[in-house]
């Protein structure tokens, strides 16, 4: 028996890959990187092992095209500083609800916010994140466990009025 | 134990993919060849038609009854399951079923993907579209103008699995004792579609 229609694929995961890009990438490219996900995974679906975690696949996917648009030097650059609201606000979907939180996300190094998002918003193992951003499970938990901490410190420094 | 910055993220994270990002997919798998198999619904006459059509052409036509996730599934089985909504490819079936159900279309010209209907039941699939419009024909007729006279029931099991109706008229096929017979898409839509073709519509093209 093999897979489903991809459709119900792109239905069940668009939001958590939506997400991953988002959190790495920033507005201006995560959609290019969602399409590139959900097209990588399009060719490769008929080769996949039935009762793979499809989720956590599409996450690995999504991390690699991030990482190719970064590397490509993408139009929102890594940033090392705090990023301004303005670049927060897209007219093509609904306006996240809290900019000063994903400005402060953005504003991580880029392995404290691919294991945030990888670990909390899509749900992957830190065993596997550690794998994706090719270090160890225990490197991985404590780069989340230091974003945290650091994301929690410049969000209240935002917040404030 | 949620810490409250995750909760924060996840909480306030409501996108859907925006309407550039699903574009961008459906003309990227067009492109790359793909897109084995793009679907659309539109509405009728005789309820919410599935359409699917590979690069070929046009492969299924489903009535609601029929469970249009049922007919997907089937068709990532038997065909490909790279499948998407992907109403484009879909356009051109979608404005000639229109026309016919205005009344102003008699005959489709549409690139068709048969693949799904073989031998026999293949057979009768294409002496059906050589019936005319506002015509029927019964059972045995439609046997015996297919090479096989006696076989009367294969030709009702064709019309059953016939993978696009409408399109490839199995409405017209009707009982020798004149009554309507049944249909994939429910009585009453045969009976929708026969009076449709009674009432001879527009003008022919």
């Amino acid at each position: 028996m093999g897979p489903g229609p991809f459709e119900e694929v792109v239905r069940e995961h668009a939001a958590v890959v939506m997400r991953v890009v988002r959190a790495l990438l920033g507005p201006a490219d995560a959609d290019d990187a969602w399409s590139a996900t959900f097209l990588a995974a399009l060719e490769a679906y008929p080769r996949l092992r039935p009762g793979s975690n499809v989720g956590g696949w599409l996450v690995t996917i999504a991390h690699r095209k991030a990482v190719d648009v970064l590397r490509a030097g993408a139009r929102s650059p890594v940033a090392t500083g705090p990023a301004p609201e303005d670049a927060w606000i897209d007219d093509d979907g609904p306006v996240e609800r809290d900019p000063a939180l994903w400005g402060a996300l953005q504003s991580l190094p880029f392995k404290q916010r691919a294991a945030i998002v990888h670990h909390h918003l899509a749900g992957l193992p830190y065993a596997e994140v550690g794998a994706l951003v090719g270090s160890t499970e225990a490197a991985a938990r404590r780069a989340a466990a230091d974003g945290l901490a650091r994301l929690r410190r410049a969000y209240e420094r935002r917040a404030l009025p | 134990m949620t810490d409250r910055i995750v909760a924060e993220l996840l909480s306030s994270s409501p996108w859907a993919e925006g309407r550039a990002a699903r574009s961008r997919l459906v003309e990227g798998a067009e492109e790359d060849g793909l897109l084995d198999i793009a679907y659309r619904t539109v509405d009728s006459p005789v309820g919410p038609l599935l359409l699917a059509a590979t690069p070929v052409g046009l492969l299924r036509v489903a009535f609601a009854g029929e469970g249009h996730d049922g007919v997907l599934a089937v068709l990532a089985q038997r065909v490909s399951p790279r499948i998407l909504a992907a109403p484009g490819r879909l356009d051109e079936v979608a404005r000639q079923l229109g026309q016919y159900f205005d009344g102003a279309r008699r005959t489709f010209d549409l690139p068709m993907d048969l693949r799904l209907s073989r031998g026999f039941r293949r057979a009768v699939l294409d002496r059906l579209v050589a019936t005319a419009y506002g015509q029927t024909v019964s059972y045995a007729a439609l046997a015996a103008a297919s090479g096989s006279p006696a076989a009367v029931r294969a030709v009702g099991s064709a019309c059953a699995t016939n993978p696009v109706p409408v399109v490839v008229p199995c409405h017209r096929v009707v009982r020798s004792d004149g009554r309507l017979g049944q249909y994939l898409g429910g009585v009453d839509a045969k009976r929708t579609l026969l009076d449709l073709e009674a009432g001879g519509g527009g003008a022919p093209e």
